[in-house]
C-alpha cells in the first residue's frame, strides 16, 4: 500500500500542492483526477520521487520513501513501473531493447529468459512480433502499449500511469484502460493513474481522488461520483452533455 | 555562476558513482567511443590536411629570405601543428560536432521524460548517460589529435609538392630537425583536457534542459559556446604550465 501524508509542493512562490493525504490500495485502480493545473502530475511525481515534496511524507508499505537517499530508494524503485504521458521510450533502442533494459540492469537472467519475458510482456499488450521496431516507427497507441510492457517487465508491485489516454482515439483509450485494469487485477499491483478522461474514471476508477487547486477536494469510488453533491466535482465530471445524460440514466 | 559551478561538480560526482551493472555501462562506453572517435574521423582528417598545408605555405611565404634555411618552414609548421592546430582547432571543431550532439541528445531525453524514466527504474541517470560520454571524450580526442598531427604534417608535405615553395626534402629535413617529444606530450595533455571539457560541459547543459525543442537547441548552443571558451582558456593554462 502507498500512503501519502500532508504533501506540500512549492515552486518558488507558487504552492502547487497544499497538504494532500491519501492511501492507495493494492489491487485497485487509484485515479487522481482534476482540472489542468490542479497538481495531479506534480502529486504523482512527488509520490515516485521525481519531485521532492516541500513538506509531508510518502510511505511504501510503511517504509518512508521521502527520507531515503538515491541508493536506499533503489530496492523500492525496482518494484515501480511507470507509464509516462508521452511514453518516454528510449529512442535509440528497439521495442525489445526498451522492455529488456531494466532486466539487463537489475537481473542476472540469461538472455533467453529476458527475451521470453519481453515476448510475454509484448503478448500482454497485444504487440507480438513488433520486437525489432524503433519507437519512431510506432503509432501513439502502440507507444503507450510498449510503455506499459516496459513498465511491467520487472513485474512491479506499484504501477504509475500519467495521462494514459492523452492524444489517443476513443477506441484505443478504452483498450489502454482495459489493459491497465487487467494488469492491476492479474498482478495485484497498486495502480495510481493520473487522468482527466471521464470514460476512464467511470470505467476503471476503483478509488478516485479529486484535486482542485492543489487540495484534495473529494475522495470516493466511481459509483459515488454519480451521486455526489460536491459542486466542483460535479462541474468537472459532468461538464459534457454526454456525461450529464449518462448520469440521468443511472 | 557559483550555483552553476556547484551543480556541475555535483553532476560530475554523480556521474562517476559505482555503476549498477558494469557490463551494460561498458557497452555504452564502447558505443560512445565509436560515435565520438570513428564518427569524427572524417571531419578531423579533412581539416587537418588543409590546415597543415595552409600553415606550411604561409610559413614558407613569411620566411622567404635567403638568410633563412628553407627547412625552417618544416620545423615551424611541425611545432605549430603539434602544439596548437591539431589539439586546439580539432577540439573546437569537435565541440561543434560532438558537443552539440551530446547536449541535444541528453536535452531531448530530458524534455521527453526519458531521463525521468531512467530514474524511476532506479538507474543513476548521470552515471549511465554522462560517464560513458566523458570516458569516450578523454580517450578518443587524444587519438583523433594523433591522427590530426599525422595528417597535418602530411598536408604540409603535399603542399610542398604542389606549390614548390619549399622542396619536399627541405620540408622533411625541417620536420625531423630539433624535434622535441615534449611538444607531443603537451598536445596529448591538451587533448585529454579538451575531451573532458567538451563532454562534461555539453552533457551538463543537456542534463539541465527544461522546456521543449527550443530549449534543447539553446542548450546545445550554450554547450558549444562554453566548451569553446573553456578550451581556449585551458589551452592558455596548459601552454603556460608545460612550456
Amino acid at each position: 500500500m502507498i500512503e501519502i501524508s500532508d504533501i506540500h509542493k512549492t515552486f518558488g512562490d507558487n504552492e502547487v500542492l497544499k497538504g494532500i493525504s491519501a492511501d492507495f490500495k493494492p489491487g485497485k485502480n487509484n485515479l487522481i483526477i482534476g482540472g489542468s493545473g490542479s497538481g495531479k502530475t506534480t502529486l504523482l511525481k512527488c509520490i515516485v520521487g521525481l519531485h521532492e515534496p516541500s513538506e509531508g511524507k510518502v510511505f511504501y508499505d510503511s517504509e518512508c520513501f521521502t527520507t531515503m537517499d538515491f541508493r536506499e530508494r533503489v530496492p523500492i524503485r525496482k518494484q515501480i513501473g511507470m507509464l509516462f504521458q508521452n511514453s518516454a521510450l528510449f529512442d535509440s533502442m528497439t521495442v525489445e531493447e526498451n522492455i529488456m533494459f531494466p532486466l539487463n540492469l537489475f537481473t542476472n537472467m540469461p538472455n533467453s529468459e529476458k527475451l521470453d519475458r519481453a515476448n510475454f510482456c509484448l503478448e500482454k499488450v497485444n504487440l507480438v512480433g513488433k520486437n525489432k521496431l524503433y519507437p519512431s516507427e510506432l503509432s501513439g497507441g502502440m507507444k503507450k502499449r510498449v510503455g506499459i510492457a516496459r513498465a511491467i517487465s520487472m513485474q512491479p508491485k506499484y504501477l504509475f500511469v500519467d495521462e494514459p489516454n492523452s492524444g489517443l482515439d476513443p477506441l484505443t483509450s478504452i483498450l489502454i484502460d482495459n489493459l491497465i485494469n487487467e494488469i492491476t487485477e492479474e498482478f495485484n499491483t497498486t495502480t495510481v493513474i493520473v487522468t482527466h478522461d471521464m470514460n476512464s474514471v467511470m470505467g476503471i476508477g476503483d478509488h478516485v481522488l479529486f484535486l482542485n487547486n492543489g487540495e484534495k477536494w473529494w475522495e470516493g469510488t466511481k459509483e459515488q461520483i454519480a451521486h455526489t453533491d460536491n459542486k466542483e466535482l460535479n462541474e468537472f465530471v459532468f461538464a459534457s452533455k454526454f456525461m450529464r445524460a449518462a448520469r440521468a440514466k443511472l | 555562476m557559483f550555483h552553476s559551478l556547484g551543480r556541475y561538480i555535483l553532476l560530475l560526482r554523480l556521474s562517476f558513482q559505482r555503476p549498477e551493472k558494469f557490463k551494460v555501462y561498458w557497452a555504452e562506453v564502447m558505443h560512445e567511443m565509436v560515435s565520438v572517435g570513428v564518427g569524427s574521423l572524417g571531419i578531423i582528417s579533412i581539416i587537418s590536411l588543409f590546415i597543415g598545408a595552409a600553415t606550411t605555405i604561409q610559413v614558407a611565404f613569411q620566411l622567404s629570405s635567403p638568410l633563412v634555411p628553407r627547412s625552417i618552414a618544416g620545423s615551424i609548421a611541425r611545432d605549430s601543428n603539434i602544439l596548437e592546430f591539431s589539439p586546439t582547432i580539432s577540439s573546437l571543431v569537435l565541440a561543434g560536432r560532438v558537443g552539440s550532439s551530446i547536449a541535444s541528445q541528453i536535452g531531448t531525453m530530458r524534455v521527453t521524460e526519458q531521463i525521468d524514466a531512467l530514474e524511476i527504474m532506479g538507474v543513476n541517470a548521470p552515471g549511465y548517460l554522462i560517464a560513458p560520454k566523458i570516458i569516450a571524450g578523454v580517450t578518443m580526442v587524444p587519438l583523433l589529435v594523433i591522427v590530426a598531427i599525422t595528417l597535418g604534417l602530411t598536408g604540409g608535405y603535399i603542399a610542398c609538392i604542389l606549390s614548390g615553395d619549399v622542396t619536399p626534402a627541405d620540408y622533411l629535413a625541417g620536420v625531423h630537425d630539433g624535434f622535441d617529444g615534449l611538444t607531443v606530450r603537451v598536445a596529448l595533455v591538451k587533448a585529454v583536457v579538451f575531451g573532458f571539457i567538451i563532454a562534461s560541459i555539453c552533457a551538463y547543459q543537456g542534463f539541465y534542459t527544461s522546456g521543449g525543442a527550443l530549449e534543447v537547441g539553446q542548450s546545445a548552443t550554450r554547450g558549444v559556446v562554453f566548451s569553446c571558451v573553456m578550451i581556449l582558456f585551458a589551452d592558455l593554462v596548459i601552454t603556460r604550465l608545460m612550456l
